[in-house]
């Protein structure tokens, strides 16, 4: 499994703002770089996933429990 | 070979910006979507705080809105920016504390220096004339244009016909012919035209996409805004204003008294910048109290947060206190009866 090569603390920010702060993010990473984000906010589920969508990123894996959400996603061209 | 020209279309969420982007993305014309964060957007924020509410979909519409167009959508977060517009607007408030028109020239002015920093040719949103009555009105859309610098680089493809052709139209980028001539409050024409172009879901948010419009929301911010003494925020007080039940027993403290599950879960994160009072004996929500307290005031406060909890027809309940620091210490306090909450207090 490639390593991660950034993780982002998200917690307690309400949607949208860990997608900007994901967008924001991404920007500073190459392709194929990996991201972890991690959230308390139940709307990431639906939120970031369809900003990578929309965006040409990937994500590869999301997680939950104890009230925080993490999304792991790989960074498209 | 022609250009191939390039729009960025504000997209709000709602049913008009997405047919103003459908409409040009049909001339032909590479589109991508924009949408300004300013801390005050319902999008996203009531389902995220609040258990859900299953009668909406628990998704964020502008990026819903962007993946049924197949569009990029850019979220920029203008939350410090935007403070200067709420303080002070040069074109006053709404019927609350919605700086609609002052609003609108910002947003379409961060539009511009967007679309200058990325080789776009020009800005659409889906303004109607007389859709709204502060910002959508055909005297108010010139003002729009030329107080945010846009001018001629912004065109509104829904009610184009009805305004002054802009350049995109002069230069042949798009065709004119092709427009719409929408007026007024009516939402016929835009579900006719979502029938034609094949769009069955869409939001249609009965209260704009603005807790500024909300006339509860908008109280407790003048309520803020007097007791700290200055029209000042930070993000956390305007994500606190959307949360819980906020009474005002005394002029220099304030409770926030989650309504349900989520919220207090929303509360807890605020526990090391507030005191926090919840009810040990017996079920109950927890609260914050924003202000300078006294003993006495906070022993006042444990009576108003017991009559909110399941404890509040004992004749004493265990209400524990948290300070910021962590500590805390439990005291004995007899919840207060109803007529005791007048109404006044609740902002």
């Amino acid at each position: 499994m490639q390593a991660i090569k950034e993780t982002l603390n998200a917690r307690r920010l309400l949607c949208p703002l860990p997608v900007i702060r994901t967008q924001d993010k991404v920007k500073q990473l190459k392709p194929g770089d990996l991201l972890e984000v991690i959230c308390t906010d139940p709307g990431v589920m639906h939120d970031i996933p369809a900003w990578c969508r929309i965006n040409g990123h990937t994500v590869l894996e999301t997680s939950s429990g104890n009230h925080e959400y993490i999304i792991t996603i790989r960074v498209g061209e | 070979m022609s250009k191939q020209r390039k729009a960025v279309a504000l997209i709000s969420g709602g049913l008009d910006s997405m047919l103003a982007a459908k409409v040009i993305m049909e001339q032909g014309i590479h589109v991508e979507g924009i949408n300004f964060f300013t801390g005050f957007c319902v999008e996203g924020h009531t389902h995220a705080i609040r258990e859900h509410n299953s009668s909406k979909p628990n998704r964020n519409n502008a990026l819903w809105v962007a993946e049924q167009l197949g569009i990029k959508l850019h979220i920029v977060d203008v939350i410090e920016e935007y403070k200067k517009v709420l303080i002070n607007p040069r074109h006053g408030y709404g019927t609350h504390m919605n700086p609609c028109l002052d609003c609108k020239i910002f947003m379409v002015n961060k539009a511009k220096q967007w679309i200058v920093e990325n080789d776009f040719d020009f800005i659409i949103t889906g303004e109607v004339i007389g859709q709204r009555p502060m910002s959508q009105t055909k005297s108010k859309m010139p003002i729009v244009s030329k107080q945010s610098g846009a001018d001629d680089l912004l065109l509104r493809p829904m009610c184009a016909k009805n305004l002054p052709a802009t350049l995109p139209e002069i230069e042949g980028w798009v065709d004119r012919e092709k427009l719409y001539s929408i007026t007024g409050r009516s939402r016929k024409p835009q579900m006719e035209m979502a029938k034609e172009f094949g769009i069955e879901d869409y939001s249609q948010p009965a209260g704009g996409c603005c807790f500024l419009t909300d006339k509860f929301y908008s109280a407790k911010l003048v309520d803020l805004w007097k007791a700290q003494g200055s029209k000042d925020y930070e993000l956390d007080d305007i994500m606190l204003l959307k949360v819980g039940r906020h009474i005002r027993p005394k002029p220099h403290f304030k409770l926030i008294i989650a309504r349900e599950e989520g919220e207090g879960r929303f509360l807890q994160g605020y526990k090391k910048e507030f005191i926090s009072l919840h009810c040990s004996s017996h079920p109950g929500p927890l609260a914050l109290i924003d202000g300078e307290l006294s003993a006495e005031d906070i022993y006042f406060s444990a009576r108003v947060v017991a009559r909110y909890g399941q404890g509040r027809d004992a004749e004493q309940v265990d209400i524990t206190v948290t300070e910021k620091d962590g500590s805390d210490r439990v005291i004995q306090v007899k919840p207060f009866a109803k007529e005791e909450v007048p109404n006044e207090w609740h902002v």
